[in-house]
């Protein structure tokens, strides 16, 4: 039994890794330091919020998700290249700026400090169906768009990388912008393009999360967006590697969740275990993984 | 004859340097012209200009008989005009075909064609002799292939005039002669060649006509048939000077101003003690174990030893590992009768170790320091009053040095950036060379970047060093540089002086082969 009950709850708790992951690959290989990816998924999951409880409808939730992580990674790129600030501050800056901006609107709208009401999800087979088996639960889990989405995601950004003119110039523009310049490409489009859809990754992944639990909660991405750079790192950029980091991250906070029902050790370490897993990961590791040169390099 | 090139009036401005007032060029179609001027006298920057990089401030530019002032690099590539960097421009970590096509990529659907690619790049390389193999890594292809790239990359792109900029600068011998046969089968198919030089033999070997610029503007202009080295040098500095080249062979106990004591140390060269002795040194960098695989050399006193060589063959990792500056796998160092192989980087400099280091920038100077704190880096333990810094003997210190070697503009509070890349050589080799006592100079690439008449300047220094019984290691890029000043020249290649001779028996013919690791075979 829960061999697959494993698997599955590791593929749900992945799926917003491998989102933000996805964007975290296109924007970094391109130049621009995806520190923010944080901040893009927590506004992805208001707009996702907000959409879907206004329409009624998810797929609604879904394209207002995608719009609000695009709209923060603008923000983000109008920053980092067309103003040229340094990257790292005007990452953390966002980052902060999503959390207040989500608790005000959050405010705004629902008249809550902490949550939004229940919004609808893509639960197109309930648990009240009827069906409290494994098998069923299987279904549950794909029949989820989302969850879909989430596994191409990733092979989506190899193929854009490493099979289109695109992806060329934006490897390119990440490793040497001066060569992209002289042969009259633009770097700045090459990077805004790849920041743009970027923001749209990190956003499916924050609406996942707020679809997933029916609400918006106060700053519900708990720091997804930085296991997932992490997950970058440790995949060393090569979008292949780096669904497999999220895959074991995934798989270390499933465990830890099992580890947290037998009460063995007390909670608070076990809640400890997907945190230095990352460190310890991105640490033992670093020595050996090779950045994009030109990462968080603008000016010339 | 029609112009390929013209350029009037150029005035370019950044911040508050102005690197181009009334620069101007005139370049035939269907001939090789060379732009040539000291460092920072704007030629780069005029040449990007036509590449469409940067657009001028005043003047106009045409091209063919077209106005094309301010285009874009784009427009440029699209009217045939191609630039190929000092610095090149290529990625890495993408292959050949890929660096190639970049921009202009052959698609099949919407999928990157890359078979396509690499086929046009062969075919390209058959017609113009330029081969390599498309499908490898750019990162693992040597200069002279990294230089053949970036010519088919222009080439690709239907350039019919091409602007090199320093093309010969990493180049060895062989692959310059290889380079100069490209350029002449490109013109002699109707093309048009512009190529940025400081090396005035490269000069008169390969141009038609000549632009000389100097201080961002355009002085003269002269057919190479009429011009001679001197000339052009007269021309570039705007008075005489002595080009290295013309010093081999003369006598080497020139006095120098300065204030040398001449004391009669040459005499005593033969003396039995080395000054600086290595054994079998073998040192690893990131890349391979043995980047330097076994060097030993003995160094007298009241020499220079002389290590020719392509860069990237050990010579960094060479130098660092006897600054101290990188640690040494198997092997030893003395300096004198102190074996110095694990000390520290102070100890050694207090021991009697001079160092100009390769790059000025990372190594020898501090940019926003003054160049008066820069002229005491690694002495400062010598310059305190208390736990303080003596702030009086510093500047007085300054003052002494900047009379001593002439850098301008000399204001000791001046920070190092403002100074031109030949002034801040100046200030390292102030301080390494009357900064402190040294029984041993380490000199590398003493002359990079720096104008024809501080290079004058720079090679008196070494030779009145070597004269006054210091023994000096030299490591050059510059061929002509080495053979002009060594007693005992060497060529490194692959981590190993494959090669060491007396100065008499070197010379550009006997070194060359050796360079690109032909000189076991076909050297003999």
């Amino acid at each position: 039994m829960s061999v697959i009950a494993f698997l599955i709850q590791t593929l749900r708790i992945a799926t917003p890794y491998l989102f933000a992951a996805s964007g975290g690959v296109l924007s970094e290989r391109s130049g621009i330091i995806a520190l923010t990816l944080e901040g893009w998924m927590l506004t992805g999951a208001f707009c996702a919020a907000l959409g879907s409880f206004y329409s009624g409808s998810p797929w609604v939730g879904l394209l207002c998700g995608a719009g609000g992580g695009v709209l923060v990674a603008a923000l983000h790129a109008l920053a980092s290249i067309r103003y040229r600030a340094d990257q790292v501050v005007v990452g953390i800056a966002i980052n902060l700026l999503a959390v207040g901006a989500t608790r005000f609107f959050l405010r705004l709208a629902f008249d809550s400090s902490s949550n939004s009401p229940r919004v609808p999800g893509f639960d197109w087979f309930s648990a009240e169906g009827g069906a409290s088996q494994q098998s069923a639960s299987v279904f549950v889990s794909l029949a989820n768009p989302l969850v879909v989405i989430g596994l191409i995601s990733l092979p989506l950004v190899w193929w854009i990388l490493n099979r289109t003119p695109f992806g060329l110039r934006l490897r390119a523009a990440g490793e040497k912008p001066e060569a992209v310049a002289s042969v009259g490409v633009s770097v700045a489009r090459v990077r805004w393009l790849a920041v743009l859809l970027a923001g749209v990754f990190a956003g499916l992944g924050g609406t996942y999360l707020a679809l997933e639990q029916h609400q918006f909660t106060d700053s519900m991405t708990a720091g997804r967006g930085f296991i997932a750079l992490a997950a970058v790192i440790f995949g060393n950029w090569e979008p292949r590697r780096v669904a497999v980091a999220c895959l074991l991250f995934a798989a270390a906070e499933t465990f830890q969740i099992r580890l947290q029902g037998l009460q063995l050790i007390p909670s608070q370490f076990v809640e400890m275990i997907p945190y230095l897993l990352t460190i310890v990961a991105v640490a033992g590791i670093v020595g050996r993984t090779r950045q994009p040169s030109a990462l968080g390099r603008v000016a010339d | 004859m029609t112009l390929a090139i013209r350029a009037t009036g150029i005035r370019k401005v950044f911040g508050d340097v102005v690197a181009n007032r009334n620069a101007s060029l005139e370049v035939r179609t269907g001939e090789i012209h060379a732009v040539v001027g000291e460092n920072g006298a704007g030629k780069s920057t005029l040449m990007r200009m036509i590449a469409g990089m940067y657009a001028p401030d005043a003047g106009t530019l045409e091209v063919g008989g077209r106005t094309v002032t301010g285009w874009s690099t784009r427009e440029a590539i699209a009217a045939g005009v191609g630039m190929v960097h000092q610095h090149f421009m290529l990625v890495p970590t993408l292959t050949v075909a890929e660096n190639l096509v970049l921009g202009q990529e052959p698609v099949r659907g919407v999928q990157f064609d890359r078979a396509g690619a690499e086929e046009a790049v062969r075919a390209l390389g058959e017609r113009t002799g330029l081969r390599v193999d498309p499908s490898r890594l750019v990162s693992d292809l040597s200069v002279g292939e990294l230089q053949r790239v970036e010519i088919l990359k222009v080439l690709f792109r239907g350039a019919r005039i091409l602007v090199l900029d320093e093309p010969t600068a990493v180049l060895s011998p062989p692959e310059v002669q290889d380079l100069w046969r490209v350029l002449r089968t490109l013109v002699a198919d109707g093309g048009t060649v512009v190529v940025i030089t400081h090396k005035l033999d490269e000069v008169v070997e390969i141009s038609q006509s000549i632009t000389v610029m100097r201080a961002g503007e355009t002085v003269g202009h002269m057919q190479t048939a009429e011009a001679t080295p001197s000339s052009i040098a007269r021309m570039m500095v705007g008075r005489e000077v002595k080009l290295a080249l013309e010093e081999t062979g003369e006598g080497r106990q020139e006095m120098v101003d300065g204030g040398w004591q001449m004391a009669d140390a040459r005499g005593g060269s033969a003396t039995a003690h080395s000054a600086l002795r290595l054994t079998q040194l073998t040192v690893a960098s990131a890349r391979r174990a043995d980047e330097v695989a076994g060097v030993s050399i003995e160094l007298r006193p009241g020499e220079i030893f002389g290590i020719a060589g392509v860069e990237g063959n050990g010579q960094t990792e060479l130098i660092e590992a006897i600054a101290g500056l990188r640690p040494v796998s198997s092997g030893s160092i003395h300096l004198g009768s102190h074996d110095i192989t694990r000390w520290s980087v102070r100890q050694r400099a207090d021991a009697g170790l001079s160092h100009i280091p390769e790059d000025r920038h990372r190594r020898g100077l501090v940019l926003d320091y003054s160049i008066a704190d820069d002229l005491i880096l690694g002495v400062q333990h010598g310059f305190t009053r208390g736990i303080v810094l003596d702030k009086e003997r510093i500047i007085s210190n300054a003052g002494e040095r900047i009379a001593q070697f002439d850098v301008r503009p000399g204001a000791p509070d001046a920070p190092a950036r403002s100074l031109s890349g030949g002034n801040q050589q100046k200030v390292v080799i102030a301080r390494e060379l009357r900064g402190r006592e040294f029984s041993v100079l380490l000199a590398v690439q003493p002359t990079r970047g720096v104008d024809v008449g501080a290079i004058e300047f720079i090679h008196q220094q070494l030779r009145a060093a070597r004269d006054a019984g210091k023994a000096v290691l030299l490591v050059s890029a510059d061929l002509v540089e080495v053979l002009a000043l060594s007693d005992r020249v060497a060529v490194m290649y692959g981590g190993k002086l494959v090669v060491t001779l007396p100065a008499d028996k070197a010379s550009a013919e006997v070194l060359g082969p050796w360079m690109t690791g032909a000189g076991g075979t076909s050297g003999h």
